[in-house]
Protein backbone atom coordinates (compact mmCIF):
# COMPACT_ATOMS: atom_id res chain seq x y z
CA UNK A 1 0.00 0.00 0.00
CA UNK A 2 2.46 2.39 1.11
CA UNK A 3 4.92 1.40 -1.73
CA UNK A 4 1.98 1.94 -4.18
CA UNK A 5 1.94 5.25 -2.91
CA UNK A 6 4.99 6.39 -3.05
CA UNK A 7 5.14 4.66 -6.98
CA UNK A 8 2.59 6.63 -7.81
CA UNK A 9 4.16 10.17 -6.04
CA UNK A 10 6.94 9.23 -8.31
CA UNK A 11 5.29 8.61 -11.36
CA UNK A 12 3.68 12.01 -10.84
CA UNK A 13 7.34 13.50 -10.43
CA UNK A 14 8.55 11.89 -13.68
CA UNK A 15 5.67 12.63 -15.87
CA UNK A 16 5.40 16.28 -14.52
CA UNK A 17 9.14 16.66 -15.96
CA UNK A 18 7.32 15.34 -19.26
CA UNK A 19 4.39 17.58 -19.06
CA UNK A 20 6.61 20.50 -18.27
CA UNK A 21 8.79 20.23 -21.88
CA UNK A 22 5.62 19.16 -23.85
CA UNK A 23 4.29 22.44 -22.48
CA UNK A 24 7.01 24.49 -23.42
CA UNK A 25 6.68 22.45 -27.18
CA UNK A 26 3.07 23.83 -27.44
CA UNK A 27 3.67 27.11 -26.27
CA UNK A 28 6.69 27.86 -28.59
CA UNK A 29 4.99 26.62 -31.77
CA UNK A 30 1.57 27.88 -31.04
CA UNK A 31 3.01 31.18 -30.58
CA UNK A 32 5.55 31.07 -33.62
CA UNK A 33 4.00 29.20 -35.60
CA UNK A 34 1.15 31.52 -37.41
CA UNK A 35 4.09 33.92 -38.27
CA UNK A 36 6.62 31.28 -40.42
CA UNK A 37 2.95 30.44 -42.11
CA UNK A 38 2.21 33.85 -42.85
CA UNK A 39 5.64 34.75 -44.52
CA UNK A 40 5.73 30.93 -45.87
CA UNK A 41 7.94 28.62 -44.59
CA UNK A 42 10.62 28.61 -47.60
CA UNK A 43 10.80 32.79 -47.31
CA UNK A 44 11.14 32.53 -43.45
CA UNK A 45 13.97 30.03 -43.28
CA UNK A 46 15.55 31.63 -46.42
CA UNK A 47 14.70 35.15 -46.07
CA UNK A 48 17.70 37.28 -46.14
CA UNK A 49 15.83 40.50 -44.51
CA UNK A 50 15.35 40.74 -40.63
CA UNK A 51 13.20 44.09 -40.16
CA UNK A 52 10.27 43.23 -37.98
CA UNK A 53 9.50 47.20 -38.49
CA UNK A 54 8.22 46.73 -42.08
CA UNK A 55 7.19 43.21 -41.46
CA UNK A 56 9.49 41.48 -42.70
CA UNK A 57 11.33 37.93 -41.32
CA UNK A 58 13.86 36.23 -42.49
CA UNK A 59 15.68 34.02 -40.27
CA UNK A 60 18.96 32.87 -43.09
CA UNK A 61 21.53 35.85 -41.77
CA UNK A 62 21.06 34.31 -37.88
CA UNK A 63 21.44 30.13 -39.23
CA UNK A 64 24.35 31.27 -41.15
CA UNK A 65 25.98 33.23 -37.91
CA UNK A 66 24.71 29.95 -35.81
CA UNK A 67 26.57 27.65 -38.00
CA UNK A 68 29.60 29.75 -38.80
CA UNK A 69 30.31 30.34 -35.04
CA UNK A 70 29.52 26.96 -34.16
CA UNK A 71 32.12 25.50 -36.53
CA UNK A 72 34.31 28.24 -35.39
CA UNK A 73 34.52 26.38 -32.14
CA UNK A 74 34.56 23.27 -33.23
CA UNK A 75 37.84 23.93 -35.68
CA UNK A 76 39.19 25.87 -32.66
CA UNK A 77 37.64 23.54 -29.74
CA UNK A 78 38.28 20.35 -31.07
CA UNK A 79 41.72 19.48 -31.66
CA UNK A 80 42.36 21.21 -28.30
CA UNK A 81 39.75 19.02 -26.52
CA UNK A 82 40.96 16.01 -28.32
CA UNK A 83 44.58 16.71 -27.20
CA UNK A 84 43.52 17.18 -23.85
CA UNK A 85 41.07 14.12 -23.89
CA UNK A 86 44.12 12.13 -24.92
CA UNK A 87 46.83 13.32 -22.69
CA UNK A 88 44.36 12.90 -19.65
CA UNK A 89 43.27 9.31 -20.60
CA UNK A 90 46.75 7.95 -21.48
CA UNK A 91 49.71 9.54 -20.74
CA UNK A 92 49.28 12.02 -17.63
CA UNK A 93 50.64 10.82 -14.28
CA UNK A 94 47.75 10.06 -12.01
CA UNK A 95 48.94 12.89 -9.72
CA UNK A 96 48.53 15.33 -13.17
CA UNK A 97 45.23 14.31 -13.67
CA UNK A 98 44.15 14.14 -10.40
CA UNK A 99 44.38 17.99 -10.69
CA UNK A 100 43.47 18.58 -14.23
CA UNK A 101 40.64 16.90 -14.47
CA UNK A 102 38.27 18.35 -12.00
CA UNK A 103 39.98 21.83 -12.92
CA UNK A 104 38.46 21.25 -16.46
CA UNK A 105 35.10 20.62 -15.33
CA UNK A 106 35.66 23.67 -13.53
CA UNK A 107 35.67 25.34 -16.72
CA UNK A 108 31.62 23.94 -17.42
CA UNK A 109 30.74 26.01 -14.41
CA UNK A 110 31.94 29.49 -15.63
CA UNK A 111 28.79 31.39 -15.97
CA UNK A 112 28.66 32.65 -19.68
CA UNK A 113 28.51 35.92 -19.14
CA UNK A 114 32.24 35.60 -17.63
CA UNK A 115 33.44 34.59 -21.01
CA UNK A 116 31.23 37.34 -22.69
CA UNK A 117 32.50 39.25 -20.30
CA UNK A 118 37.01 38.32 -20.82
CA UNK A 119 35.35 38.39 -24.54
CA UNK A 120 34.64 41.85 -24.79
CA UNK A 121 38.23 43.09 -22.63
CA UNK A 122 40.44 41.12 -24.20
CA UNK A 123 39.60 39.29 -27.13
CA UNK A 124 37.55 41.92 -29.08
CA UNK A 125 40.00 44.64 -28.93
CA UNK A 126 42.93 42.51 -29.59
CA UNK A 127 41.53 41.19 -32.90
CA UNK A 128 40.77 45.00 -33.79
CA UNK A 129 44.01 46.38 -32.78
CA UNK A 130 45.55 42.76 -34.13
CA UNK A 131 47.89 42.91 -37.88
CA UNK A 132 46.04 40.77 -40.35
CA UNK A 133 42.84 40.88 -38.60
CA UNK A 134 41.10 43.78 -37.77
CA UNK A 135 37.69 45.07 -38.03
CA UNK A 136 34.97 46.23 -35.17
CA UNK A 137 36.77 43.28 -33.11
CA UNK A 138 33.14 42.00 -32.49
CA UNK A 139 33.01 38.97 -35.28
CA UNK A 140 32.67 35.76 -35.61
CA UNK A 141 36.03 34.90 -34.82
CA UNK A 142 35.68 36.44 -31.58
CA UNK A 143 32.60 34.49 -30.71
CA UNK A 144 33.92 31.42 -32.07
CA UNK A 145 36.99 31.65 -29.66
CA UNK A 146 34.85 32.51 -26.82
CA UNK A 147 32.51 29.58 -27.75
CA UNK A 148 35.72 26.84 -28.08
CA UNK A 149 36.25 27.52 -24.96
CA UNK A 150 33.23 27.02 -23.30
CA UNK A 151 32.76 23.64 -25.33
CA UNK A 152 35.81 22.26 -24.44
CA UNK A 153 34.43 20.61 -21.08
CA UNK A 154 31.96 18.97 -22.59
CA UNK A 155 34.75 18.05 -25.20
CA UNK A 156 37.08 16.78 -22.96
CA UNK A 157 35.18 14.63 -20.31
CA UNK A 158 32.67 12.65 -22.85
CA UNK A 159 35.75 11.88 -24.75
CA UNK A 160 37.70 10.84 -21.84
CA UNK A 161 35.12 8.62 -21.14
CA UNK A 162 34.71 7.06 -24.54
CA UNK A 163 38.94 6.48 -24.26
CA UNK A 164 38.76 5.02 -21.02
CA UNK A 165 35.61 2.19 -22.19
CA UNK A 166 38.14 1.16 -24.34
CA UNK A 167 38.79 -2.14 -22.93
CA UNK A 168 42.43 -3.29 -21.69
CA UNK A 169 42.85 -5.69 -23.52
CA UNK A 170 42.91 -3.80 -26.68
CA UNK A 171 45.99 -1.52 -25.61
CA UNK A 172 47.94 -4.73 -24.16
CA UNK A 173 46.82 -6.77 -27.88
CA UNK A 174 48.94 -3.42 -29.80
CA UNK A 175 51.66 -3.55 -27.41
CA UNK A 176 51.86 -7.42 -27.92
CA UNK A 177 52.09 -6.71 -31.51
CA UNK A 178 55.24 -4.03 -30.83
CA UNK A 179 53.19 -1.52 -31.38
CA UNK A 180 54.25 1.92 -29.61
CA UNK A 181 52.58 4.43 -27.37
CA UNK A 182 51.72 6.62 -29.92
CA UNK A 183 50.65 4.72 -32.64
CA UNK A 184 48.55 2.44 -29.79
CA UNK A 185 46.57 5.70 -29.53
CA UNK A 186 46.43 6.54 -33.06
CA UNK A 187 45.85 3.24 -34.52
CA UNK A 188 43.51 1.60 -31.83
CA UNK A 189 42.36 3.41 -28.94
CA UNK A 190 40.62 6.73 -31.06
CA UNK A 191 39.38 4.06 -33.51
CA UNK A 192 37.90 1.91 -30.90
CA UNK A 193 36.56 5.59 -29.51
CA UNK A 194 35.32 6.94 -32.16
CA UNK A 195 31.44 6.75 -31.90
CA UNK A 196 31.97 8.20 -28.41
CA UNK A 197 34.15 11.25 -29.53
CA UNK A 198 31.56 12.08 -32.15
CA UNK A 199 28.50 12.11 -29.68
CA UNK A 200 31.14 14.62 -27.78
CA UNK A 201 31.27 16.75 -30.88
CA UNK A 202 27.54 16.64 -31.31
CA UNK A 203 27.15 17.50 -27.17
CA UNK A 204 29.45 20.55 -28.23
CA UNK A 205 27.99 21.69 -31.32
CA UNK A 206 24.78 21.64 -29.10
CA UNK A 207 26.05 23.98 -26.37
CA UNK A 208 27.73 26.03 -28.77
CA UNK A 209 24.06 26.26 -30.73
CA UNK A 210 22.18 27.47 -27.23
CA UNK A 211 24.92 29.59 -26.18
CA UNK A 212 23.65 33.18 -25.74
CA UNK A 213 24.94 35.90 -23.18
CA UNK A 214 28.58 35.39 -23.96
CA UNK A 215 27.61 35.52 -28.03
CA UNK A 216 25.50 38.49 -27.95
CA UNK A 217 28.45 40.30 -26.03
CA UNK A 218 31.27 39.64 -28.97
CA UNK A 219 29.77 38.77 -31.69
CA UNK A 220 28.53 42.28 -33.05
CA UNK A 221 24.89 40.98 -34.15
CA UNK A 222 24.25 42.65 -37.16
CA UNK A 223 21.69 41.07 -39.65
CA UNK A 224 23.70 40.03 -42.40
CA UNK A 225 25.57 36.78 -43.98
CA UNK A 226 28.86 36.96 -43.09
CA UNK A 227 31.70 37.31 -45.37
CA UNK A 228 34.89 36.58 -43.57
CA UNK A 229 34.99 35.23 -39.77
CA UNK A 230 36.06 38.78 -38.78
CA UNK A 231 32.13 40.17 -39.65
CA UNK A 232 30.03 40.54 -37.43
CA UNK A 233 26.98 38.01 -36.84
CA UNK A 234 24.10 37.20 -35.15
CA UNK A 235 23.17 33.85 -33.54
CA UNK A 236 19.49 32.77 -33.72
CA UNK A 237 19.51 32.52 -29.62
CA UNK A 238 21.27 36.37 -30.02
CA UNK A 239 18.12 37.44 -31.92
CA UNK A 240 15.67 36.67 -29.39
CA UNK A 241 17.43 37.79 -26.50
CA UNK A 242 18.58 40.98 -28.23
CA UNK A 243 14.94 42.12 -29.20
CA UNK A 244 12.74 40.35 -26.77
CA UNK A 245 12.64 43.56 -24.87
CA UNK A 246 10.71 45.75 -26.68
CA UNK A 247 8.66 43.18 -28.86
CA UNK A 248 4.97 42.62 -29.75
CA UNK A 249 2.69 41.20 -31.65
CA UNK A 250 3.91 40.00 -34.64
CA UNK A 251 7.91 40.40 -33.98
CA UNK A 252 7.49 38.56 -30.63
CA UNK A 253 5.71 35.87 -32.49
CA UNK A 254 8.67 35.70 -34.83
CA UNK A 255 11.04 35.44 -32.19
CA UNK A 256 9.21 32.65 -30.81
CA UNK A 257 9.52 31.32 -34.59
CA UNK A 258 13.43 31.74 -34.42
CA UNK A 259 12.68 29.73 -31.02
CA UNK A 260 11.07 27.00 -33.49
CA UNK A 261 14.04 27.22 -35.74
CA UNK A 262 16.41 26.99 -32.64
CA UNK A 263 14.40 23.66 -30.73
CA UNK A 264 14.66 21.75 -34.27
CA UNK A 265 18.32 22.47 -34.30
CA UNK A 266 18.91 21.44 -30.86
CA UNK A 267 16.59 18.22 -31.49
CA UNK A 268 18.02 17.32 -34.77
CA UNK A 269 21.65 17.23 -32.96
CA UNK A 270 20.75 15.29 -29.65
CA UNK A 271 18.80 13.37 -31.70
CA UNK A 272 22.54 12.16 -33.63
CA UNK A 273 24.00 12.22 -30.29
CA UNK A 274 21.96 9.64 -29.10
CA UNK A 275 21.66 7.41 -32.47
CA UNK A 276 25.59 7.55 -32.34
CA UNK A 277 26.42 6.28 -28.70
CA UNK A 278 23.13 3.92 -28.98
CA UNK A 279 25.01 2.67 -32.22
CA UNK A 280 28.41 2.03 -29.95
CA UNK A 281 26.69 0.54 -26.74
CA UNK A 282 24.93 -2.41 -29.47
CA UNK A 283 28.73 -2.71 -31.30
CA UNK A 284 29.84 -3.35 -27.50
CA UNK A 285 27.43 -6.07 -27.10
CA UNK A 286 28.30 -7.63 -30.06
CA UNK A 287 32.15 -7.21 -29.67
CA UNK A 288 31.81 -8.97 -26.63
CA UNK A 289 29.85 -11.89 -27.46
CA UNK A 290 31.99 -12.65 -30.72
CA UNK A 291 35.47 -14.06 -30.67
CA UNK A 292 36.74 -11.97 -33.02
CA UNK A 293 40.37 -10.98 -33.57
CA UNK A 294 41.18 -7.56 -31.81
CA UNK A 295 41.43 -5.84 -34.77
CA UNK A 296 37.93 -6.75 -35.83
CA UNK A 297 36.70 -5.57 -32.54
CA UNK A 298 38.20 -2.51 -32.60
CA UNK A 299 36.81 -1.29 -35.48
CA UNK A 300 33.10 -2.35 -33.86
CA UNK A 301 34.12 -1.03 -30.35
CA UNK A 302 33.01 2.20 -29.06
CA UNK A 303 32.48 3.41 -25.89
CA UNK A 304 30.46 1.64 -23.73
CA UNK A 305 29.08 2.16 -20.19
CA UNK A 306 28.37 6.00 -19.95
CA UNK A 307 25.31 8.06 -18.83
CA UNK A 308 23.64 9.01 -21.98
CA UNK A 309 24.14 13.37 -20.65
CA UNK A 310 21.36 15.26 -21.71
CA UNK A 311 22.09 18.38 -23.85
CA UNK A 312 20.83 21.69 -22.79
CA UNK A 313 19.52 23.83 -25.44
CA UNK A 314 19.01 27.08 -23.54
CA UNK A 315 15.90 28.58 -25.29
CA UNK B 1 3.11 73.99 -31.76
CA UNK B 2 -0.22 72.48 -30.48
CA UNK B 3 0.89 71.20 -27.37
CA UNK B 4 2.57 74.37 -26.18
CA UNK B 5 -1.27 75.73 -26.38
CA UNK B 6 -2.56 72.34 -24.61
CA UNK B 7 -0.20 73.15 -21.87
CA UNK B 8 -1.67 76.23 -21.54
CA UNK B 9 -5.02 75.02 -21.33
CA UNK B 10 -3.66 73.06 -18.90
CA UNK B 11 -3.02 75.14 -16.63
CA UNK B 12 -5.33 77.24 -17.42
CA UNK B 13 -8.02 74.52 -16.56
CA UNK B 14 -6.22 73.71 -13.30
CA UNK B 15 -5.93 77.59 -11.95
CA UNK B 16 -9.83 77.86 -12.58
CA UNK B 17 -11.41 74.18 -11.69
CA UNK B 18 -10.00 72.94 -8.44
CA UNK B 19 -10.98 69.26 -8.14
CA UNK B 20 -13.11 68.62 -4.87
CA UNK B 21 -10.88 65.33 -4.61
CA UNK B 22 -8.05 65.24 -2.22
CA UNK B 23 -7.10 61.61 -3.60
CA UNK B 24 -7.21 59.72 -6.59
CA UNK B 25 -5.44 56.99 -8.40
CA UNK B 26 -4.38 57.46 -11.63
CA UNK B 27 -3.10 54.48 -14.06
CA UNK B 28 -0.85 55.25 -16.79
CA UNK B 29 0.26 52.81 -19.38
CA UNK B 30 2.39 52.92 -22.68
CA UNK B 31 5.54 53.96 -23.74
CA UNK B 32 8.67 52.05 -22.00
CA UNK B 33 10.90 55.11 -23.01
CA UNK B 34 8.86 56.90 -20.52
CA UNK B 35 8.04 54.25 -18.02
CA UNK B 36 10.95 54.77 -15.62
CA UNK B 37 10.67 58.45 -15.75
CA UNK B 38 6.54 58.03 -15.18
CA UNK B 39 7.77 55.63 -12.00
CA UNK B 40 10.17 58.51 -10.76
CA UNK B 41 7.32 61.08 -10.79
CA UNK B 42 4.95 58.71 -9.18
CA UNK B 43 7.48 57.90 -6.59
CA UNK B 44 7.39 61.63 -5.43
CA UNK B 45 3.24 61.90 -5.53
CA UNK B 46 1.26 62.62 -2.78
CA UNK B 47 -1.75 62.16 -3.64
CA UNK B 48 -3.09 59.16 -4.52
CA UNK B 49 -1.33 56.30 -5.99
CA UNK B 50 -0.34 55.95 -9.42
CA UNK B 51 0.15 52.59 -11.15
CA UNK B 52 2.44 52.67 -14.36
CA UNK B 53 2.38 49.64 -16.89
CA UNK B 54 4.38 49.78 -19.93
CA UNK B 55 3.80 48.39 -23.55
CA UNK B 56 4.48 50.59 -26.04
CA UNK B 57 3.87 53.91 -27.25
CA UNK B 58 1.13 52.29 -29.54
CA UNK B 59 -0.40 50.79 -26.92
CA UNK B 60 -0.50 53.83 -24.72
CA UNK B 61 -2.32 54.99 -27.16
CA UNK B 62 -4.88 52.56 -27.46
CA UNK B 63 -5.32 52.22 -23.82
CA UNK B 64 -6.28 56.29 -23.77
CA UNK B 65 -8.48 56.13 -26.79
CA UNK B 66 -10.43 52.92 -24.70
CA UNK B 67 -9.89 54.26 -21.52
CA UNK B 68 -8.64 51.39 -19.88
CA UNK B 69 -5.61 53.62 -18.87
CA UNK B 70 -6.13 57.36 -17.41
CA UNK B 71 -3.47 58.47 -19.17
CA UNK B 72 -1.65 57.09 -21.68
CA UNK B 73 1.87 57.58 -22.46
CA UNK B 74 3.46 58.11 -26.16
CA UNK B 75 7.23 59.05 -27.01
CA UNK B 76 6.75 59.39 -30.18
CA UNK B 77 4.58 61.85 -32.47
CA UNK B 78 0.95 60.67 -33.12
CA UNK B 79 -0.36 60.36 -36.35
CA UNK B 80 -3.21 61.94 -37.77
CA UNK B 81 -5.92 59.37 -36.78
CA UNK B 82 -4.44 58.32 -33.92
CA UNK B 83 -4.84 61.78 -32.80
CA UNK B 84 -8.47 62.31 -32.98
CA UNK B 85 -10.23 63.15 -29.24
CA UNK B 86 -7.05 62.74 -27.24
CA UNK B 87 -5.57 65.76 -25.87
CA UNK B 88 -1.61 65.93 -25.72
CA UNK B 89 0.36 67.17 -23.56
CA UNK B 90 4.09 67.06 -23.49
CA UNK B 91 5.84 66.67 -20.57
CA UNK B 92 8.98 66.49 -20.91
CA UNK B 93 11.50 66.02 -23.84
CA UNK B 94 14.19 63.64 -24.39
CA UNK B 95 17.33 64.15 -26.77
CA UNK B 96 19.56 61.50 -28.43
CA UNK B 97 23.28 62.41 -29.05
CA UNK B 98 25.44 60.94 -31.79
CA UNK B 99 28.86 59.85 -30.08
CA UNK B 100 31.94 59.14 -31.12
CA UNK B 101 35.25 58.23 -29.46
CA UNK B 102 37.20 61.13 -27.58
CA UNK B 103 40.04 61.02 -29.63
CA UNK B 104 37.53 61.36 -32.77
CA UNK B 105 38.22 64.69 -34.69
CA UNK B 106 35.09 65.06 -36.25
CA UNK B 107 33.22 67.58 -34.05
CA UNK B 108 29.98 67.70 -36.47
CA UNK B 109 27.99 66.07 -38.97
CA UNK B 110 24.98 67.26 -41.12
CA UNK B 111 21.73 65.21 -40.95
CA UNK B 112 22.87 63.89 -44.07
CA UNK B 113 26.44 62.70 -43.53
CA UNK B 114 24.94 61.01 -40.34
CA UNK B 115 22.00 59.35 -42.73
CA UNK B 116 24.45 58.42 -44.79
CA UNK B 117 26.98 56.96 -42.05
CA UNK B 118 23.71 54.62 -40.89
CA UNK B 119 22.61 53.76 -44.32
CA UNK B 120 26.11 52.52 -45.07
CA UNK B 121 26.88 54.89 -48.49
CA UNK B 122 29.47 56.74 -46.60
CA UNK B 123 32.24 54.07 -44.72
CA UNK B 124 34.92 56.34 -44.24
CA UNK B 125 35.58 58.97 -41.55
CA UNK B 126 37.82 60.97 -44.21
CA UNK B 127 34.25 61.67 -46.58
CA UNK B 128 33.43 63.49 -43.24
CA UNK B 129 36.59 65.41 -42.47
CA UNK B 130 38.19 62.93 -40.20
CA UNK B 131 41.16 60.10 -40.55
CA UNK B 132 41.28 57.52 -43.36
CA UNK B 133 39.54 54.75 -41.27
CA UNK B 134 36.33 53.01 -42.04
CA UNK B 135 33.37 53.62 -39.55
CA UNK B 136 32.23 51.29 -37.46
CA UNK B 137 28.58 51.89 -36.82
CA UNK B 138 26.47 51.01 -33.87
CA UNK B 139 22.83 50.98 -33.51
CA UNK B 140 20.19 50.07 -31.29
CA UNK B 141 17.66 46.73 -31.78
CA UNK B 142 14.78 46.33 -33.20
CA UNK B 143 11.88 47.29 -31.43
CA UNK B 144 14.01 49.75 -29.16
CA UNK B 145 12.31 53.36 -29.07
CA UNK B 146 15.66 55.33 -29.01
CA UNK B 147 16.12 53.31 -32.20
CA UNK B 148 12.81 54.28 -33.61
CA UNK B 149 13.02 58.25 -33.11
CA UNK B 150 16.49 57.80 -34.29
CA UNK B 151 15.02 56.20 -37.53
CA UNK B 152 11.92 58.48 -38.11
CA UNK B 153 13.90 61.85 -37.09
CA UNK B 154 17.55 60.92 -39.29
CA UNK B 155 16.79 58.19 -41.47
CA UNK B 156 13.16 58.93 -42.85
CA UNK B 157 11.07 56.60 -44.36
CA UNK B 158 12.27 53.86 -46.89
CA UNK B 159 15.91 54.38 -45.61
CA UNK B 160 16.95 51.53 -43.75
CA UNK B 161 19.89 51.59 -41.20
CA UNK B 162 22.87 49.42 -43.01
CA UNK B 163 23.13 45.69 -42.35
CA UNK B 164 26.61 45.50 -41.17
CA UNK B 165 25.46 48.52 -38.48
CA UNK B 166 26.69 46.43 -35.13
CA UNK B 167 23.94 45.81 -32.75
CA UNK B 168 23.11 45.93 -28.99
CA UNK B 169 20.29 45.88 -26.68
CA UNK B 170 22.12 48.00 -24.17
CA UNK B 171 22.55 52.05 -23.95
CA UNK B 172 24.99 51.61 -21.56
CA UNK B 173 27.05 48.66 -23.25
CA UNK B 174 27.03 50.52 -26.40
CA UNK B 175 28.48 53.77 -25.17
CA UNK B 176 31.15 51.54 -23.89
CA UNK B 177 32.36 50.17 -27.42
CA UNK B 178 32.21 53.58 -28.58
CA UNK B 179 34.80 54.75 -25.98
CA UNK B 180 36.76 51.58 -26.67
CA UNK B 181 36.60 52.08 -30.66
CA UNK B 182 38.48 54.72 -32.13
CA UNK B 183 36.21 54.70 -35.17
CA UNK B 184 33.12 53.91 -34.19
CA UNK B 185 29.90 55.82 -34.18
CA UNK B 186 26.89 55.22 -31.99
CA UNK B 187 23.70 57.10 -30.27
CA UNK B 188 22.19 57.15 -26.70
CA UNK B 189 19.33 59.15 -24.98
CA UNK B 190 21.18 62.16 -23.46
CA UNK B 191 20.58 61.17 -19.83
CA UNK B 192 23.57 58.63 -21.01
CA UNK B 193 26.32 61.45 -22.48
CA UNK B 194 29.21 61.16 -19.98
CA UNK B 195 32.82 62.21 -20.45
CA UNK B 196 34.02 58.80 -21.98
CA UNK B 197 32.50 59.64 -25.65
CA UNK B 198 31.63 62.97 -27.36
CA UNK B 199 28.64 63.98 -28.64
CA UNK B 200 28.25 65.33 -32.24
CA UNK B 201 27.00 68.47 -33.37
CA UNK B 202 23.70 67.77 -35.83
CA UNK B 203 23.44 70.66 -38.22
CA UNK B 204 25.73 72.45 -36.39
CA UNK B 205 23.56 72.15 -33.06
CA UNK B 206 24.69 70.63 -30.05
CA UNK B 207 22.77 68.58 -27.87
CA UNK B 208 21.91 70.61 -25.01
CA UNK B 209 19.06 71.19 -22.26
CA UNK B 210 19.00 74.36 -23.91
CA UNK B 211 19.09 72.93 -27.35
CA UNK B 212 16.67 69.91 -26.81
CA UNK B 213 13.96 72.21 -24.69
CA UNK B 214 13.49 75.01 -27.94
CA UNK B 215 13.60 72.09 -30.34
CA UNK B 216 16.73 73.34 -32.35
CA UNK B 217 18.51 70.41 -31.96
CA UNK B 218 16.79 67.57 -34.58
CA UNK B 219 17.18 64.85 -32.57
CA UNK B 220 15.27 64.07 -29.91
CA UNK B 221 11.23 63.18 -29.13
CA UNK B 222 8.92 64.47 -27.22
CA UNK B 223 7.55 62.30 -24.22
CA UNK B 224 3.72 62.90 -24.13
CA UNK B 225 0.74 62.22 -21.77
CA UNK B 226 -2.21 61.35 -23.32
CA UNK B 227 -6.16 62.22 -22.15
CA UNK B 228 -9.27 61.35 -23.47
CA UNK B 229 -10.83 64.93 -23.38
CA UNK B 230 -9.02 67.83 -21.58
CA UNK B 231 -7.70 65.84 -18.17
CA UNK B 232 -10.23 66.25 -14.97
CA UNK B 233 -9.48 64.76 -11.43
CA UNK B 234 -6.90 62.18 -10.63
CA UNK B 235 -5.76 62.57 -13.98
CA UNK B 236 -4.98 66.60 -14.14
CA UNK B 237 -4.15 66.41 -10.80
CA UNK B 238 -0.79 64.03 -11.43
CA UNK B 239 -0.52 65.77 -14.51
CA UNK B 240 -0.36 69.43 -12.65
CA UNK B 241 2.46 67.63 -10.73
CA UNK B 242 4.24 66.42 -13.15
CA UNK B 243 4.61 69.83 -15.22
CA UNK B 244 5.21 71.71 -12.12
CA UNK B 245 8.81 73.00 -11.03
CA UNK B 246 9.08 69.78 -8.59
CA UNK B 247 7.98 67.59 -11.54
CA UNK B 248 10.54 68.82 -14.12
CA UNK B 249 13.01 68.98 -11.66
CA UNK B 250 12.96 65.10 -11.37
CA UNK B 251 12.81 64.75 -14.90
CA UNK B 252 15.72 67.39 -15.46
CA UNK B 253 17.55 65.17 -12.63
CA UNK B 254 16.47 61.86 -14.71
CA UNK B 255 18.86 63.69 -17.47
CA UNK B 256 15.14 64.84 -19.51
CA UNK B 257 15.09 68.25 -20.87
CA UNK B 258 12.32 70.05 -18.75
CA UNK B 259 9.49 71.29 -20.86
CA UNK B 260 9.19 74.91 -19.01
CA UNK B 261 11.70 76.70 -17.20
CA UNK B 262 10.75 78.06 -13.69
Amino acid sequence: MRDRLIERILLLAATSAVAMLALITVFIFREGLPVIFDQGPLSFVTGLTWAPSLGQYGVLPMIAGSALVTAGALVVGLPLGLACAITLAEMAAPRARAVLKPTIELLAGVPSVVYGFIGMEVLVPFIRNAPLLGGPGYSALAASVILAVMVLPTIISISIDAIEAVPRSFREGSYALGATQWQTITGVVLPAARSGIVAAVILGMGRAVGETMAVIMVAGNSVQLPHSLLDPVRTLTANIALEMGYASGAHAQALFATGIVLFVVSLCLNEIAGRVRGRSRVSVVVAADAPADAEARAELLGDSGMRPSRMEPSL
Amino acid sequence: MTTTATLAMLFAAGCTRATARNSGDVVLAGSTSIQPFAERWAEDYTLGRVTVQSGGSTAGIKAAHDGTADVGMSSRQLHAAESEGLVQTVVARDGIAVIVHRANPVHALTLAQLRGIYAGTIRSWRTVGGVDAPITVITREEGSGTRDTFQERVMGDGVGIAREALVTAYSGGLRKMVAEDPNAIGYVTFSQLNARVHALALDGVMPTEQTIRDASYHLQRPFLFLTRGAPTGASEQFLQFVLSPRGQSIARAEGLAPVATY
